[in-house]
């Protein structure tokens, strides 16, 4: 008898809890070892990039907190500081050290995502329940800060929408005591757990210059051994104030990055306590209205404020023809934002670079000769998060 | 800074025949080029000792429907050693058909069907252009300017055939744009939806 094979086609997702949200992946396989993946995306699309031509800059910000929906301000941050790249304006010093700490704890947000829900992809529950207590913490200060769980809209151009209330840096910092113990506990059951590191050690292995040539960032980039952060090599806002490192893998392997994302996680944490410890006082955004808005009670009072609070409201501020390309680390990757003012008050493009574009897009060169089961590790470790992939 | 314009002029003086035009822009190069010059400028920019743009950051395109060549192609790279970006900018008519460059990058396979699904600009030699983010069987690139904002089809699920069903959009209130530069001349509908009911 000729031992003859056959190829078996398999529809994995979009309804599938190990695909992190809806991707739909065509996988071809020969036994239990995939030959080939197609990853179809777009089931999220939303059409965010046509929506933001067609509202002011400040209707457009709610928007980026709906692409990857783990880390909301990181986004916002790219966006605003290209506006304010274009419009030149000085950002207040206390409003800086404010949008740090939001995105190290948007980094820490995403990363306790990621690190818990690949442990329960390949098979551990518990990692999950433990790190989402914490990310409610976190969630509450996002609550007590800008008013909403997840959607913030807090970072404004110019600086932030409010002032913090009373009593959250105390908390924030009560939490920064304790948080490094719950990254113990779940190193204690994730780092040298025999199962784990079967399923992700060797697992999806990057070399250094396939992670350069298929144009992955962040802890993707990292993992293989490229010591590249936005945060060091082009600091934005206060970053070069701090003094934080920069975790890096050897064998570009599921595990290591794991580990890098457990070090990144201690690194912000670190930040976030250097933000306290230095928090400076004073205003949290410029005090130009023709930019930022007036207070309420100015409003109240003065004509002039009530004018510029109209004006902002309808119309918007306008801003100068330009083009512009902003980059931050967000806790993916390389978040970027590509943007053409034409002087009105509406973006005339706004082009969105997502990290997870082009993590997915590598997956059939990652998953190749892979056995079927080290497709949800492999794509646990991408940090796939789908409303930032399909935009 | 300092470093920058030297790798402005540097490039400048290697590729004198290819670059149209250059200049420093918010710390960033950019570089005016024709299509046809793409592939050596960006293996030259790649492989180059001393510029090192070893990494594809994003490609995409951008709709100027009055100008004469309609769409601007824009390639954004990164040197990780000399911590700088570079912006390749050409402009193409709408039916011109421009080259790949996943033979270089193979990260642009999905950025140029990211453009081809958005603009409908189509590459030479790509080795798979398909749609990428928008609906199987889509019709039309949505985010050429001349694609109303609402689009053509909506979907909706029919009790009466027992699956989801796609049908030609159906506004109950028209899509108001409302220009609050000038609020006394109106808003402008995209279909005059009272008079045909008539």
């Amino acid at each position: 008898m000729s031992k003859h094979s056959k190829t078996l086609n398999l529809n994995f997702g979009p309804q599938h809890p190990a695909a992190h949200g809806v991707l739909r992946l065509i996988l071809e396989l020969d036994g239990e070892v995939v030959e080939k993946a197609d990853p179809h995306i777009g089931l999220l699309h939303r059409g965010t990039e046509k929506l933001i031509e067609s509202k002011t800059y400040s209707q457009a910000i709610p928007y980026f907190d709906r692409l990857d929906y783990v880390a909301p301000m990181n986004q916002e941050h790219a966006f605003t500081l290209a506006i304010e790249k274009i419009l030149k304006i000085e950002v207040p010093i206390r409003a800086q050290f404010i949008r740090v700490m939001f995105c190290e704890i948007g980094r820490l947000l995403s990363h306790i995502l990621n690190i818990t829900t690949q442990a329960m992809d390949v098979g551990a529950l518990t990692p999950t329940l433990w790190g989402f207590e914490e990310r409610e913490t976190l969630m509450t200060f996002y609550e007590r800060a800008s008013g909403s769980r997840l959607h913030a809209n807090y970072f404004r151009p110019g600086g932030v929408h409010q002032d913090l209330p009373r009593g959250l840096i105390d908390d924030i910092s009560k939490f920064c005591i304790n948080f490094p113990k719950i990254i113990d506990d779940l190193e204690s059951l994730l780092t040298d757990n025999r199962i784990f590191k079967q399923r992700n050690v060797d697992i999806g292995i990057v070399s250094k210059q396939d992670a350069l040539d298929y144009s992955f960032s962040g802890v993707m980039l990292r993992g293989s051994g490229v010591a590249w952060d936005l945060r060091k090599a082009q600091p934005y806002d206060c970053y070069d104030q701090f003094d934080f490192n920069i975790p890096i893998g050897k064998n570009g392997d599921c595990y290591d990055r794991y580990l890098c994302r457990i070090e990144e996680m201690k690194e912000s944490i670190k930040i976030i306590k250097q933000c306290i410890e230095r928090m400076p006082k004073g205003p949290i955004k410029t005090i130009n209205n023709k930019i930022t808005p007036p207070s309420k009670k100015e409003i109240k009072e003065s004509m002039e404020a009530l004018i510029h609070h109209f004006k902002l409201f309808t119309e918007g501020y306008r801003v100068d023809k330009d083009e512009i390309y902003v980059a931050v680390e967000a806790p993916k990757g390389e978040f970027g934002v590509y943007l053409i003012s034409d002087g009105s008050s509406k973006p005339y493009k706004c082009k969105i670079r997502a990290p997870g574009f082009s993590h997915l897009q590598a997956m059939d060169y990652l998953i190749k000769g892979h056995m079927l089961a080290d497709v949800p590790a492999v794509l646990g470790s991408m940090d796939i998060v789908f409303g930032e992939v399909d935009r | 800074m300092q470093n920058i314009q030297k790798l402005e002029k540097k490039i400048n003086s290697e590729l004198t025949t290819k670059i149209k035009t250059s200049k420093i822009n918010h710390d960033q190069l950019y570089f005016k080029i024709d299509h046809e010059d793409l592939i050596n400028v960006i293996i030259f920019l790649k492989s180059n000792q001393e510029t090192k743009f070893k990494q594809l950051i994003d490609i995409t395109a951008v709709d100027f429907p009055e100008d004469k060549k309609r769409f601007k192609i824009v390639y954004l790279l990164l040197s990780h050693e000399n911590n700088s970006r570079v912006i390749i900018e050409y402009s193409i008519n709408e039916n011109e058909v421009i080259p790949s460059v996943t033979s270089v990058f193979p990260s642009a396979n999905w950025m140029e069907r990211e453009v081809f699904d958005m603009y409908g600009i189509k590459f030479k030699d790509h080795p798979d252009l398909r749609r990428i983010l928008t609906d199987y069987e889509f019709e039309g690139y949505p985010l050429r300017k001349d694609f109303p904002m609402t689009g053509h089809k909506e979907v909706r699920y029919s009790e009466d055939k027992k699956k989801v069903i796609y049908e030609p959009v159906r506004l109950e209130q028209n899509y108001r744009n409302f220009e609050y530069e000038s609020p006394w001349e109106g808003t402008k509908y995209i279909k005059k939806q009272s008079k045909k009911d008539e």
